[in-house]
């Protein structure tokens, strides 16, 4: 506090914080790098191990592999996480383009924000308490349709996932691109087929991978609402886990890792600005040639 | 074949101003300041409009007793400094505003109350707003497609109109793939292309530098010729609306202060505000002069002179400063009631602290309600 007095009472000595001077942020920054990825590289290290043991390195194979293709059981599961990530990825992105398109186009109207609250609230409530609440809600209606159980769940805590890239897309074309096709005798129908539409799809694209991502990726909620059936291949996992872990696990994990990691890069690429549609929304800088 | 096509609209157009004139001119005031709506007259007609932002009672009052005709064949211009309100005049006469009360007529049908698509009017955005995932070609026959034109049709209109802003060569290219220059010609183009009865132009010089600037202003100037459409522009530069416009209206705080051609405004502003907004003035309180206390008199930095024999003094000051421009000197004198700049022929080196007497004519003083 004296510095800070000092420091304004000095005159020329005030000026903006700066983090990366600050001794130990370096250090700080490593070691949370390190909690972050090593047990990552780990897992993927040892999913190419020769033994059985997962802590004892031996050899490098592709043994693990080989065992988890040839593993039935593994690929149904993997072919449900599939046609649930797909179903699920079409359904909710279809429901956040007409949510996005009311909240960015719909003008204001009564309760604009609870509603956007509303449509957010799987991202901040317990996902134990969506899976309990979901099984409860299914149990309680009697509908026990196994697959479908799983995509109608998904679809759900989905759609802020795959909302949130698409109303942000829209922000940023604003509404001159619409407001010259209105001009241009344009119908409401025809502009958003020619005009919003094709601007939407870097938006559209981003938010379906990762609507795709988090339906493959989650595991709560699947554990819940999946039947003997249809089972998903994190869900899978999870059983294989509790006969004693082999690098099988491993190298389901890793595989999946490189998906995920690879489609969430791939959304990242779309939906970065400054990309030419966004920029020329802007104003345009005038040069001579 | 294009110039066939548009011979052939500027003839039609011709015919009609004709008789407008005919018409207009047995009536027609000196200087109209509150234009008598007659649907058989003008094109446009804006007949007591009012604007209010927000809350009706004490909202952001936008635009106030706004009444303005404009012609057929015109180039009219909104002129004021920003805030003014001119670029919501011209967002409603496209129709993405609608008046609070008031009316705006189209040859003398309101549309105040009708959407864009269902005007003959299209518009130059200010950043253009063109469609970046469309060709220029494109980009040109969207408005034609939304009215369902034939593709024959179409392909040839979009040809015509390309031709007209010297674009022939870029049609297959992107927005993002022009220059500044170049997108400002597509953006003329596309709201040309459907041949509207009145075409829009919100500051569309305002992101071009000054050289381009000065090109697009003849290049406007021989579309509208050309093309013979009624052209309404927005801007803030008061050099561009005297050069470009048969007509202006100056605007301040929501309200229109002038309407008149270029000439009449700069030679007869109607008060303090367009006296000092369109070109230099010199505002000098009428109690200096001898005059009424209750008015100002305003003269032109170029009409006033040194006194000499034949033009007495009608100022005494003491020279500021005097700067050599090549044809001109601009003096600056400072007189009891303030200071007078004076814009004289030649070189007239007088150093500072010199006293001088400053005359002029007296067509050249008008007086202005303070």
């Amino acid at each position: 506090m004296s510095a800070a007095v000092q420091g304004r009472a000095g005159g020329r000595r005030i000026r903006p914080f700066d983090w990366r001077h600050n001794p130990g942020f370096g250090f700080f920054t490593a070691l949370i790098m390190l909690f972050l990825y090593v047990p990552l590289v780990v897992l993927v290290v040892f999913s190419f191990n020769a033994n059985h043991f997962v802590t004892v390195w031996t050899g490098f194979s592709l043994h693990w592999f080989v065992r988890v293709a040839h593993n039935g059981d593994i690929r149904h599961a993997a072919y449900i996480s599939v046609i649930v990530g797909v179903m699920a990825t079409i359904c909710s992105t279809m429901i956040a383009i007409a949510a996005a398109l009311g909240f960015e186009r719909g003008g204001s109207f009564r309760g604009e924000t609870s509603a956007m609250g509303l449509v957010m609230m799987p991202l901040v409530v317990p996902e134990i308490v969506t899976a309990i609440t979901t099984l409860i809600f299914f149990s309680s209606i009697g509908f026990h349709y196994g697959v479908l159980n799983l995509v109608i769940a998904h679809t759900v805590f989905c759609i802020p996932f795959a909302m949130l890239p698409i109303q942000a897309r829209l922000r940023a074309i604003g509404t001159g691109y619409e407001d010259a096709a209105r001009d241009l005798y344009g119908d409401e129908w025809r502009i958003f087929l020619r005009i919003t539409l094709p601007l939407m799809v870097p938006g559209i694209m981003a938010g379906s991978i990762l609507a795709f991502v988090t339906s493959l990726d989650d595991f709560l909620i699947s554990f819940m609402v999946s039947s003997a059936g249809s089972t998903t291949l994190p869900v899978y996992v999870y059983g294989m886990m509790r006969l004693g872990v082999t690098p099988e696990v491993n190298a389901i994990s890793a595989i999946l890792l490189v998906i995920s990691a690879a489609l969430a890069l791939v959304a990242f690429l779309i939906s970065r600005p400054n990309e030419a549609g966004a920029a020329a929304g802007g104003t345009v800088a005038a040069t001579t040639n | 074949m294009l110039h066939m096509a548009a011979l052939k609209t500027s003839t039609d157009g011709d015919r009609a101003r004709m008789a407008s004139v005919a018409l207009s001119d047995a009536d027609r005031p000196v200087t109209r300041m509150v234009p008598q709506p007659d649907p058989l007259r003008h094109l446009i007609e804006v007949v007591q409009v009012e604007k209010i932002f927000g809350d009706p009672t004490n909202g952001h009052k936008a635009l106030e007793a706004i009444n303005v005709s404009i012609e057929e064949k015109e180039f009219f211009t909104l002129l004021g400094p920003s805030g003014c309100g001119k670029t919501t005049l011209l967002r409603m006469i496209a129709g993405f505003e609608h008046p609070t009360t008031g009316e705006i007529r189209l040859q003398g049908r309101d549309v105040a109350s009708l959407p864009p698509r269902t005007r003959p009017v299209n518009m130059v955005f200010q950043n253009y707003a063109l469609f970046p995932h469309l060709t220029v070609a494109q980009n040109v026959a969207f408005g034609l497609e939304m009215l369902n034109w034939k593709k024959p049709d179409i392909a040839a209109r979009v040809n015509e109109t390309l031709a007209l802003v010297k674009l022939d060569t870029f049609r297959q290219r992107k927005p993002a793939q022009l220059s500044g220059g170049q997108q400002q010609r597509v953006a003329l183009a596309r709201a040309l292309a459907p041949r509207p009865q009145v075409l829009l132009l919100d500051e569309p010089l305002s992101a071009l530098d000054l050289k381009l600037r000065r090109e697009m202003q003849f290049e406007l100037k021989r579309l509208q010729r050309e093309t013979g459409i009624t052209f309404v522009l927005v801007t803030h530069d008061q050099e561009e609306a005297l050069a470009m416009s048969d007509r202006l209206a100056v605007m301040n705080t929501g309200r229109i202060q002038q309407i008149g051609t270029p000439e009449e405004i700069y030679d007869n502003p109607a008060n303090r505000f367009v006296a000092d907004f369109i070109g230099e003035a010199n505002l000098i309180p009428g109690a200096a002069l001898g005059r009424n206390a209750s008015v100002v008199i305003a003269v032109r930095p170029e009409r006033v002179a040194l006194a000499s024999p034949d033009m007495p003094a009608r100022l005494r000051g003491v020279v500021d400063s005097a700067t050599f421009l090549g044809s001109d000197t601009l003096m600056e004198v400072t007189v009891p009631s303030g200071r007078v700049r004076a814009r004289i022929r030649g070189a007239a080196r007088l150093a500072p602290g010199t006293e001088v007497g400053l005359a002029w004519p007296a067509d050249a003083e008008r007086e202005l309600a303070d």
